[in-house]
C-alpha cells in the first residue's frame, strides 16, 4: 500500500480529538489514539471510561460530535457502520453479541456478509483453523455454545469480515482463567500473521502483557499513553489497574 | 454473567416434549385438524375457510414481519390492505374500464398478473415511503411514539381514500369469472382455487427469500439484533425499508384477491381486516412468518366453523376467545419467534 502524503508512520488508525455523546452525556472528551499497522494497541480504564464507546466511534455504530477517525488515512467519522465493514474495520462488539439462532457456520457467513462466497469459503477454513472447536459444532446453534466458544465465534466472525484492524471489546469479560488464557494466546496468535488489534481491557495486566502499546482512558479522556512496559511499570497505573499497592 | 440473550429462554416457556415426539405432533395435528374441519364442514365450507385464510395470512405477514424487524405493531397495516384493493379496482375498473367477468384465459390471465402487479409495487411504494416519513424518525424513540403514529396514519390512510372514493362500497370488477370446479359432489369456486394457489404461492416464495437470500440472511440478523447486523456490514436502514416493501406489497396482493372474492371494498374495510390479521400474526407468534400464515388459515376456519354452527355473529367473539386461550399457554404463540430474538 502506498503511504498518504501526510503518514510518516503506517498507522492504520487515528482518532484526533474524539468527543462523542451519549444522548446527552459527553461520553468522549478529546480522544487521541494511533494504532500503528501490524501492532496490538490496548484501551484500559474502569467501567464507564469510554473504552466501549470509543470502539463504538470508531465502528460507526455512534458519530463523533467532533474530531476526527480516519482509517488508511481517509476520514471515517460520518461513515455508517456497515460501509466500515467493507472499508476495513472488524468489531467483536462487547457481550459477543452473536445471533443465537444461527448456527456457527451461519454465524460465520453473516461475518462474511459484504464478501463473496469464493472468498467466505477459504476465510472459515482460515477461521477454524485459529478455532477447532468451532468447527466441532458448526451445525450447532450459537445460543447453545459455553461463553469462551462464543466469544471465539464472535473474534471468528469479526476476522470474517477481512479486516485491516480488529476491534475486540472485553473478550476476557466472564471468563474462566484458563479460558482467559486462551483467548490471549489466540488474540496474539492472530497478531502474529499480520492483524492490527485495538484491543479493549479490564484485565489490564493481561492486556498490556501483549500489547506493544497502551492507553488509559479516565472518564472519556486519555490520561496516559505510552509502550505497555512504561505502562506497566508507571506508578499509576500499578497501583489502579494492576491491584499492587 | 452470560451473554445469551435473555429473550432466548422464551422457548422456555414450551412444553417440554421428546426430540422424537415432536416433529410427529407437528405432522398429526394439524393432519387431524384439517380431516376434522373437512368431515365437519364439508368441501365447499372448507375451501372457503382456505379462501379467507389466505387474506387474513397475506396481511399477516406484514403485521410480523415489521414486528420481527423493529417490534411495531404496524396499526396502519390493515389499512395498507385495503388501499391495495382500492388500487385493483381504481386499476381494473377505472383506468381498464372492466366490468365483469372475462371468460376468454388469454385475457384474464395478463390481467390478473397486471392488477397484482400494480396493486403490490403501488402499495409497496406507499409502504417504504410511510417507513420513511412516519417510522423512521421515530427509531430511537420510545415505542409508544411509534405505536401513535401508526394509528395516526391508519386514520390519514382511510381519510384519503374517503375523499377520494366516499364513505360508501365502491364496486370492485369481478373479473375472475364464476366457475365451479366439481369433483364428486362437491362443487368448488375456480376463484377460490386460484385464491389459495396464489396465496400459498407467495408464501412459499417469501420463505425462500428469507431463509436462502442474501437479504434474507440480513433480514433476519437486522431482526435479532441491529447493531451486529450492522458490523457485519448490513445496511439496516435499506433492509427495514425492504421489509416494509414486501409486506404493503403482500397486503396489495390481499387488497386484489379481496376484490376479486368480494367485488366490493370500503374505506374502512382495512379495520376489521387488519385487526383479525393482527390476531393472526399474535396466535401464530409475532415475528413469525410461518405462524402467521398459520394463524392466517386457524382464523379462517374459525370464522367458517362458526357460520357452519350457526353462529356467525359470534365469529369474531370466537376468534379474540381463542387468542386468548393460546396466549394464556404459550405467550410467545403457537410457533414463537423465528425471525430472530433481540439481544
Amino acid at each position: 500500500m502506498t503511504a498518504p502524503n501526510t503518514v510518516a508512520t503506517d498507522v492504520v488508525l487515528k482518532l484526533t480529538n474524539v468527543h462523542s455523546y451519549y444522548g446527552a452525556i459527553h461520553a468522549l472528551r478529546g480522544i487521541d489514539i494511533e494504532v500503528p499497522r501490524g501492532e496490538i494497541v490496548t484501551l484500559i480504564g474502569a467501567n464507564g471510561a469510554g473504552k466501549t464507546t470509543t470502539l463504538r466511534t470508531i465502528s460507526g455504530l455512534i458519530h463523533p460530535r467532533e474530531g476526527s477517525v480516519e482509517l488508511n488515512g481517509k476520514d471515517i467519522s460520518k461513515t455508517a457502520a456497515h460501509e466500515l465493514v467493507v472499508a476495513g474495520i472488524g468489531h467483536a462488539p462487547e457481550g459477543r453479541r452473536i445471533f443465537s439462532r444461527l448456527t456457527i457456520y451461519e454465524n460465520l457467513l453473516m461475518g462474511g456478509f459484504t464478501r463473496t462466497k469464493a472468498e467466505n469459503l477459504e476465510q472459515v477454513e482460515h477461521v477454524y483453523g485459529l478455532f477447532p472447536r468451532l468447527r466441532e459444532r458448526a451445525s450447532q446453534k450459537g445460543g447453545t455454545l459455553s461463553g469462551g466458544e462464543q466469544q471465539m465465534l464472535a473474534i471468528g466472525r469479526a476476522l470474517m469480515t477481512r479486516p485491516d484492524v480488529l476491534l475486540l471489546d472485553e473478550p476476557s469479560l466472564g471468563l474462566a482463567p484458563i479460558l482467559v488464557q486462551q483467548i490471549f494466546g489466540i488474540i496474539r496468535e492472530i497478531n502474529s500473521r499480520g492483524m492490527t488489534i485495538l484491543l479493549v481491557e479490564q484485565n489490564a495486566l493481561q492486556a498490556l502483557s501483549i500489547a506493544n502499546r497502551g492507553y488509559v482512558l479516565q472518564t472519556g479522556e486519555v490520561v496516559l499513553s505510552g509502550s505497555s512496559r512504561d505502562l506497566r511499570e508507571n506508578e499509576m497505573v500499578r497501583k489502579a489497574y494492576l491491584g499492587e499497592d | 454473567m452470560t451473554a445469551l440473550p435473555a429473550t432466548s429462554e422464551a422457548g422456555g416457556a414450551r412444553v417440554p416434549m421428546g426430540a422424537s415426539l415432536k416433529p410427529l405432533l407437528r405432522l398429526v395435528v394439524p393432519a387431524v385438524f384439517l380431516v376434522g374441519a373437512y368431515a365437519f364442514m364439508g368441501p365447499e365450507q372448507f375451501v372457503n375457510a382456505l379462501t379467507r385464510g389466505a387474506i387474513y395470512a397475506l396481511i399477516a405477514l406484514g403485521y410480523t414481519m415489521v414486528y420481527g424487524i423493529i417490534e411495531l405493531i404496524n396499526f396502519a397495516h390493515g389499512d395498507m390492505f385495503m388501499m391495495g384493493a382500492f388500487v385493483s379496482l381504481t386499476f381494473l375498473g377505472q383506468i381498464l374500464g372492466l366490468t365483469g367477468s372475462i371468460t376468454d384465459i388469454a385475457r384474464l390471465a395478463p390481467l390478473l398478473v397486471a392488477a397484482f402487479f400494480v396493486s403490490m409495487i403501488v402499495m409497496g411504494a406507499i409502504g417504504v415511503t410511510i417507513e420513511r416519513l412516519a417510522y423512521k424518525p421515530l427509531r430511537g424513540a420510545p415505542r409508544l411514539a411509534p405505536l401513535i403514529t401508526a394509528i395516526g396514519v391508519s386514520f390519514i390512510l382511510q381519510n384519503i381514500v374517503m375523499l377520494k372514493y366516499g364513505p360508501f362500497q365502491t364496486n370492485s370488477p369481478k373479473i375472475f369469472p364464476s366457475f365451479d370446479i366439481v369433483i364428486g359432489s362437491a362443487k368448488i369456486p375456480a376463484l377460490s382455487v386460484f385464491i389459495i394457489v396464489v396465496a400459498l404461492s407467495m408464501m412459499v416464495a417469501l420463505q425462500l427469500f428469507i431463509s436462502r437470500t442474501r437479504l434474507g440472511r440480513a433480514m433476519r440478523s437486522t431482526a435479532a439484533d441491529r447493531d451486529a447486523a450492522q458490523l457485519m456490514g448490513v445496511n439496516i436502514n435499506r433492509t427495514i425499508a425492504i421489509t416494509f416493501l414486501i409486506g404493503a406489497a403482500l397486503a396489495g396482493a390481499a387488497g386484489v384477491v379481496n376484490g376479486l372474492q368480494y367485488g366490493v371494498s370500503r374505506f374502512d374495510d382495512g379495520f376489521q381486516a387488519g385487526l383479525k390479521a393482527f390476531t393472526a400474526a399474535v396466535l401464530g407468534g409475532i415475528g413469525n412468518t410461518v405462524g402467521a400464515a398459520l394463524g392466517g388459515f386457524i382464523i379462517g376456519f374459525i370464522e367458517v366453523g362458526a357460520t357452519v354452527m350457526g353462529f356467525s355473529r359470534w365469529g369474531p367473539a370466537i376468534v379474540f376467545g381463542v387468542l386468548v386461550i393460546v396466549l394464556v399457554f404459550r405467550p410467545s404463540g403457537l410457533l414463537g419467534q423465528q425471525l430472530g430474538e433481540r439481544a
